[in-house]
């Protein structure tokens, strides 16, 4: 027996709890817990049904009789981790369900549209959902809603981290991760999500695997397939998942031996409205494009790894060696993928590319409020900040706005009370300054806090934390490769609060 | 909208039963309808239709037909009547659509499951194809086949999978245990038994799986982790990233349950004690006489050691699963190395950052040092979603302190004025939160949070007001001005929680404010009818309290509210009316009761507590769902508390006796053989012993040679002296050991020692056989044919082992001898010591020796001889150790002595590892009948092994010692001890240490490394005139180091 009944003794001093006590503790969930099995009185047990079929438990407990209590025609003791997966679009539609043992109803998703209705954003959904029998573990993802029901206990950070690869496999077959496309490949995506998961175990989550037991659709493909009636479905077997190293398909060949990696890195920073950094970080992201022949073994090392303070890798690289010697040693998937992300030594102070200088304020009276943006550049290392982007989100009570750019355009969703400015390429002869008025609903009292702006750019040929790719060698092929860097740095979550 | 309609109602004219559903739930139809599968478009045909396409002949129709079925199910439409039709194509030759076919077998086969026997037979066939991926697949769709009447066809498939040759395969299995197990419960012994072969499995591929299948299956038999548990440490870094976070649960589990906290009572952890156990620790000095009162057990070692490169995993489960691990199981000081990662996850999706911020959240409450200097990265933007704000907030609250809360009080000032009101109502809290912790500043919030009270917002107000009570109530003496302005405050706050709290402070408090609380009364009693409840309640309330205070001015206006509330449409305001006026209001019927009005009422309250929500929720494993929801899931396993005693520790030895280390006979030719490569690594990292391998050179043994003959299994034979210890690799079947019996030499080997033969019988539940002589008389030239005279009868010690045995036996090993060997000992001292005394132990005496040997059971052990002697009357049944101390100790005992004759003795030897420290070694010395505490007590000479080595290497090695690894004295030796004769005898009874060649005359040199740790350990004895002699000893263990010097100072200065 796994769990011990819990014993009664009926001379012990016990009360049974009142109907409030229950309820309490029914709401509440604290003071019962739960076991499989509960001596309620001497030689009289309630269990579920886990007990009712482990017969060396039951005679351990002395029992002759079993009366079943239970309704409904299967209940499985589940041992899957993820169930079922529900697609729902934002309208709340479900357009997509796979089940990976029994079907659960897809009434079980009205717990989560009920939560759905009542977040004001669908950011504001609570990924985890608590029902009667099921829980709910969805992610927010491109406009949908990657819902899957979960039976048992299981980390929920697992559940979310697959459900995200779903969406990147959907995104890396597809160009796309939308409804339109979903539907549109409706069965590919079903054989993909049976490959991904066994029994609600992942099984299969490598792009490189993948490929090979069902092939990515191409627009020639498609055209060959309808005419032909052949598949889709890899008529060769898969050998990469049986291999030690399950991110790289075998035999690749290519005529041209290129390598890509772009080394993104993103600020993250809050600004107060006096201009002074409250907060500011570099995350970097080294982005790969490789399409070698063969099996090459790739090292790839860094002038200044110093900087790095906190990585994270793609499963290819040898974390050994870069425990010991701090260089990226590895045979890559063949294709795109992300070979690692870092962040930069906090010690380093960050160098914010531009500056804002805002003013906005709303009349007393409450009727409106004027506002003067200008945005210039700050700490460039003498590279052009290109494609900036402002976003305001204003007050609810901000009606319309009536602007004037000296540079690029603005546009005002009143829906959403969001102000875009975009701006593109930042000339520090001539400063892009954005000014006008706001117009209140009336009646509406001035808001209490100004908004905070939101600033997107892009810095070509620079990684702003200053790091390097010294060199990138090549073991295990003969042939020469073609090598390239490229470094970009881009606002990540930069934020102005006005 | 019009195609939308015609779409609808060609889905009604097949959709059957769902159609109504259906209407409501097809809103967006799509736009593309024409193309892909024709599913979605008008255009869709009946089931017949479908039906007659599976039927045709053409394998593209069956194909499309396939597809809009799938299509069907994808949008849960019901396909079952099509299933005849279906299942048909199963045998197919065309992948594709034998794939869909098995989708949709996947999906009915429950709901027809006489249909679905007509599959069976093809996958029958298909785990038999010689395609390791076919068989896999098939394995893979019959468990997922939910039929109960095939449930021993399944049995019998998982039973072959599980020993199929491909690893792959064997993974397939793996899952369909689960699958298996929840179609029926029943099969759960037979299925523990393939989980346990697999288990064994040294596979990467099956790691995750079969560990997953052992946590749905049979989470409870945690027994049969303990011979895994190693090599799924040193497996777990090359697993699939899935499969590292099932196992890193399940090994945290584990090891709570097996190992001893290594959190200290009074929470400071010494991190001494243990460092000094893992590598070198010249610090040692000062406290090695100092009882150490807590060391890892080494596998706690590893299994944190072999983890924390996991928390640079990509996938945010892994590293969020190693950081609850350390959370749960490392010692104190040590889980802040998870903290960077975790607050990286927080760089990842919302879904992730809400659920790593929980853990923070929890987290950050007992340890705020831990992401005090991550604050800023707690910082809330205006972006964030609504949870991940009250997240973030709640986790800057938990690390305010005195230091910092001027940065968090001037952040959540902007905060305050956030758009989102919830949030900013949270911030509030927040703040009285940190007034009430933080009593410094306690005021400075308290102003601000009355700086709020005339905000525009009435969300902050309503919660400030309701804040500034709760803090009020802290501290009431010097707030009577706060108490007025509140009041005032009364006219324009319209939110029902805050008046009900500004009233309740005015009455709680009305003997401060004795001029305005009537007041306010009377302006209460003017709006009562137009309140809320809560105010109403709040109302009379405040009235009573006023009544009983200043009933001069108040009474006619209490008896007025509780004439209103008595007739309130509320039923809690009427029945508080009426027992207020019972109460307050003295009459004849409830004269008892009233006269205690005023205690009632006025009674002092205590301050109610501001903390935080996530308070009690370490009471959930991190990570888990449990956690995430706050209650308790199903399937949670509790995680346990810490044996107070370490439960033994063998058990998770693989019953691969080490070889012995280094081991090479004394007069061994210096035959340099490279160590076996590929068979034998694989082995020994298979034993989990991977990380003594490397430290060690490495000399495992394998007589290649005649193994070759076996099929290429690997055979172990190591025979250090003087018994053969046979190692026999998991795989090995019986059959495969009559095989290797035949080679000629084992075979007289094994069977002539007697009781070896039941080897044979129990190898296939321990596959690997310490064979260890308790006795061995060995005559002077001893062949190996002669080894079955062993007798147990009184002992020669194996010092006298003849040379030529150890040239026979060093022949079979292909030991790679480096340059520094283990020599047999130059002196064994003749004394021995007592162990247990006649009379303490009812006639059982027992003396130890150390015999210098290298242990056999264990390189790192001291081998002890201890020889036991009856001298009562009667006869002795059952000598056997027992319980030891400290619990970590690791003893190699002697087997249980069935009896012992009066006046008879019997020298047995065991090994202990004293990990290279003077400690005492204290256990139990059991008879049948009683128990007798002992202790052995090596000297620190006793802890070295002694080694050979050229001067050569003698001075390469010393100058890697040098400086704090360095030790000297000058003494004034004897006379008699100038020769190097005696010097030598001297040096090396004080420690077992090999002489090293000197090519001088008045220096002499010794070597010997520690028994542990294998540490090198090197003598010099230099002779200077006048009978002056400077010792120096080098070695990266100081304490042994000084230790001996003493012991050997006072040594040679004996006269």
């Amino acid at each position: 027996m796994s769990h011990e009944a819990v014993r009664v003794d009926p001379d012990m001093e016990y009360l049974t709890p009142g109907v409030v006590d229950l309820e309490q503790m029914f709401w509440t969930g604290l003071g019962a817990t739960y076991t499989h099995c509960n001596q309620v009185w001497p030689n009289l047990y309630i269990g579920d049904k886990k007990t009712a079929l482990e017969k060396p438990g039951l005679v351990e407990m002395g029992v002759t009789h079993i009366i079943n209590a239970a309704e409904g025609t299967w209940n499985n003791v589940s041992t899957e981790m993820i169930h079922s997966l529900f697609l729902v679009n934002p309208s709340g539609d479900i357009f997509l369900e796979k089940h990976w043992k029994s079907v659960v109803s897809r009434s079980v998703c009205d717990y989560f549209l009920e939560a759905r209705e009542k977040a004001l954003d669908p950011e504001d959904v609570p990924p985890v959902i608590s029902t009667p029998h099921h829980y709910l573990i969805s992610i927010y993802r491109d406009k949908l809603f990657f819902l899957s029901v979960i039976q048992t206990e299981v980390p929920p950070l697992f559940v979310i981290e697959f459900l995200h690869r779903v969406a990147e496999m959907i995104q890396d077959y597809f160009g796309e991760c939308s409804e339109t496309v979903i539907k549109d490949n409706v069965v590919m995506v079903y054989e993909l999500l049976e490959e991904m998961l066994d029994n609600g175990f992942p099984l299969a989550t490598e792009s490189n695997v993948l490929k090979e037991m069902i092939r990515p659709p191409t627009i020639l493909r498609s055209v060959v397939n309808t005419l032909t009636g052949s598949s889709n479905v890899g008529d060769k077997l898969p050998t990469g998942q049986l291999s030690t190293i399950p991110w790289r398909r075998a035999g690749v060949k290519y005529t041209n031996n290129e390598a890509y990696f772009d080394v993104v890195e993103e600020i993250d920073a809050i600004l107060d409205r006096t201009g002074t950094t409250v907060f500011a970080e570099i995350q970097g992201v080294v982005e790969a494009c490789v399409k070698l022949s063969g099996m090459p073994d790739l090292t790839l090392s860094f002038m200044n790894p110093r900087l790095l303070d906190d990585v994270s890798f793609h499963p290819c690289v040898r974390y050994k060696r870069w425990e010991s010697e701090r260089v990226l040693s590895f045979i890559p998937p063949d294709g795109n993928f992300t070979l690692m992300t870092y962040h930069v030594n906090a010690q380093n102070l960050v160098a914010i590319p531009v500056y804002v200088k805002h003013s906005i304020n709303f009349f007393e009276s409450g009727s409106g409020g004027r506002l003067d943006l200008t945005v210039g550049p700050k700490q460039t290392m003498g590279k052009t900040v290109e494609g900036v982007l402002v976003t305001v989100h204003m007050p609810k009570t901000v009606l319309s706005v009536s602007l004037n750019a000296t540079q690029g355009s603005y546009t005002y969703d009143n829906a959403t009370k969001v102000l875009v400015w975009d701006i593109g390429k930042l000339n520090p002869q001539k400063l892009p300054n954005l000014r006008g008025s706001l117009s209140l609903q009336t009646g509406a009292p001035k808001p209490e806090e100004n908004p905070s702006l939101n600033i997107d750019l892009k810095i070509q040929q620079l990684a702003i934390s200053g790091l390097k790719v010294n060199r990138l060698d090549m073991f295990g092929e003969k042939y020469k490769p073609f090598k390239g860097v490229k470094y970009i740095t881009k606002a990540g979550k930069f934020q102005v609060r006005m | 909208m019009l195609s939308m309609s015609t779409n609808n109602s060609s889905y009604n004219d097949q959709g059957g039963a769902d159609s109504a559903v259906e209407i409501g739930q097809e809103t967006t139809p799509t736009s593309n309808s024409g193309a892909g599968f024709g599913l979605f478009s008008t255009d869709f045909k009946k089931n017949d239709d479908l039906k007659e396409m599976l039927e045709n002949n053409k394998e593209s129709l069956k194909l499309e037909a396939m597809k809009r079925i799938v299509g069907l199910i994808a949008k849960g439409k019901n396909a079952s009547e099509l299933f005849p039709a279906v299942v048909k194509n199963v045998a197919s030759k065309n992948i594709e659509l034998k794939k869909l076919v098995y989708v949709y077998l996947v999906r009915y086969a429950e709901e027809q499951q006489d249909l679905a026997l007509l599959s069976i037979s093809t996958f029958q066939r298909a785990l038999k194809d010689p395609n390791q991926l076919i068989r896999a697949s098939a394995l893979r769709v019959l468990s997922s086949i939910r039929v109960p009447i095939i449930i021993p066809i399944m049995m019998l498939a998982i039973k072959e999978a599980a020993s199929d040759m491909s690893p792959y395969v064997r993974k397939t299995s793996a899952h369909a245990i689960q699958k298996l197990y929840s179609l029926d419960p029943d099969q759960k012994e037979h299925l523990i038994e393939v989980i346990e072969k697999l288990l064994k499995d040294k596979s990467t591929l099956v790691a995750g799986s079969v560990v997953m299948a052992f946590e749905e299956v049979c989470p409870e038999r945690i027994d049969l982790i303990h011979k895994n548990y190693r090599k799924l440490c040193n497996l777990l870094v090359d697993v699939e990233e899935w499969g590292q976070v099932v196992i890193i649960s399940m090994l945290t589990r584990y090891a709570r349950t097996q190992f001893t906290s290594p959190w200290r009572e009074d929470g400071v952890f010494d991190e001494n004690s243990e460092r000094a156990f893992y590598e070198s620790d010249e610090e040692k000095t000062r406290d090695d006489t100092e009882i150490k009162p807590y060391t890892m057990d080494p596998d706690h070692r590893l299994l944190l050691r072999n983890t924390k490169p996991l928390l640079q995993s990509r996938n945010t489960a892994v590293v969020m699963s190693v950081a609850q691990l350390y959370w749960h199981l490392a010692p104190r000081n040590e889980v802040s190395i998870v903290t960077k990662s975790l607050v990286r996850l927080l760089r990842s999706h919302r879904e992730v950052q809400y659920i790593v911020l929980q853990n923070i959240a929890t987290m950050s409450i007992q340890r705020k040092g831990m992401f005090e200097p991550y604050m800023k990265s707690f910082y809330v933007r205006s972006t964030d979603a609504t949870h991940i704000k009250s997240l973030k907030l709640e986790i800057l609250t938990n690390l305010a302190n005195e230091a910092n809360i001027s940065t968090i009080l001037r952040e959540f000032q902007t905060y305050v004025k956030s758009q989102d009101k919830q949030f900013a109502a949270g911030t509030i809290q927040a703040i009285g939160r940190c007034a009430t912790n933080i009593s410094e500043v306690t005021d400075t919030c308290l102003n601000g949070l009355v700086l709020l009270l005339s905000n525009r917002d009435e969300t902050v107000v309503a919660e400030s007001v309701v804040v500034i009570k709760k803090l009020l109530q802290a501290q009431p003496s010097q707030h009577s001005d706060i108490i007025k302005h509140m009041a005032k405050l009364l006219d324009n706050i319209t939110v029902s929680m805050a008046r009900a709290s500004i009233l309740w402070l005015i009455g709680e408090y009305c003997e401060r404010v004795p001029k305005i609380a009537p007041d306010v009364l009377r302006k209460m009693a003017k709006s009562f009818t137009s309140e809320e409840d809560i105010v109403k309640l709040q109302t009379v309330n405040l009235a009573a309290k006023l009544y009983l205070t200043n009933s001069k001015q108040t009474k006619l206006l209490t008896q007025y509210i509780l004439n209103l509330g008595k007739y309130d449409q509320n039923y809690d305001i009427r029945d508080r009316t009426r027992f207020i006026r019972q109460l307050i209001v003295p009459n004849e019927k409830s004269g008892a009761l009233s006269k205690y009005a005023r205690r009632i009422l006025l009674a002092p309250k205590p301050a109610p507590v501001l903390e935080s929500a996530y308070k009690d929720r370490d009471r959930y494993q991190l990570g888990t769902l449990s956690h995430t929801i706050n209650t308790k899931a199903s399937g949670y396993l509790e995680l346990s508390d810490w044996p107070a005693v370490a439960p033994d520790q063998s058990v998770r030895n693989v019953e691969v006796i080490e070889p012995v280390k280094e081991w090479a006979p004394s007069l061994g030719k210096t035959g340099k053989s490279k160590p076996a490569k590929s068979s034998d690594d694989k082995f020994y990292s298979d034993s989990g012993e991977e990380e003594e391998d490397e430290k060690g050179s490495g000399t495992s043994s394998s007589n290649d040679g005649s193994s070759s003959s076996s099929a290429g299994l690997s055979l172990c034979l190591c025979v250090p002296p003087p018994g053969p210890v046979l190692y026999l690799p998991e795989t090995y079947s019986p059959s495969d050991l009559r095989h290797c019996v035949d080679i000629g030499f084992v075979k007289q080997l094994l069977f002539r020692v007697s009781g070896y033969l039941h080897v044979f019988r129990s190898v296939t539940v321990s596959y690997v056989v310490p064979f260890v002589p308790q006795e061995v008389k060995l005559q002077k030239e001893v062949s190996l044919l002669d080894l079955d005279d062993c007798e147990l009868t009184d002992v020669k010690p194996w010092s006298v082992l003849s040379p030529s045995l150890l040239t026979d036996l060093e022949g079979l090993s292909l030991s790679n001898i480096s340059t520094m060997q283990v020599s047999g000992p130059a002196f064994v001292p003749e004394k021995s010591h007592n162990l247990l005394h006649r009379m303490t132990g009812k006639g059982l005496a027992a003396q130890y020796q150390f015999t210098r040997q290298p242990c056999l059971y264990q390189p790192n052990m001291v081998s002890v001889q201890i020889s036991l002697t009856n001298t009562s009357d009667h006869r002795l049944e059952q000598i056997h150790i027992g319980e030891r101390s400290p619990a970590g100790l690791k003893i190699h005992c002697f087997n249980t002595i069935e009896f012992l004759e009066p006046d008879a003795s019997v020298t047995v030897s065991m090994g202990i590892d004293f990990n290279d420290s003077t400690q005492a070694a204290n256990f139990q010395l059991c008879t049948k009948e009683d128990q007798f505490s002992v202790s052995i007590q090596p000297a620190v000479g006793d802890l070295f092994l002694a080694v050979t080595m050229t001067e050569q290497d003698f001075r390469k090695e010393q100058g890697k010692l040098q400086g704090m690894n360095e030790c000297s004295a000058t003494i004034t030796v004897t006379a008699e001890n100038t020769s190097s004769q005696p010097l030598n005898r001297r040096v090396a009874a004080m420690a077992n240490v090999g002489v090293v060649p000197s090519g001088q005359d008045n220096v002499h040199r010794f070597a010997g490394k520690t028994a542990c740790s294998g540490a090198v350990l090197l003598v010099t004895v230099e002779l200077r005139e006048s009978s002056a002699a400077v010792i120096t000893i080098n070695t990266e263990k100081s304490v042994m180091g000084s230790m001996l010097l003493r012991d050997l100072k006072k040594s040679l200065a004996q006269a």
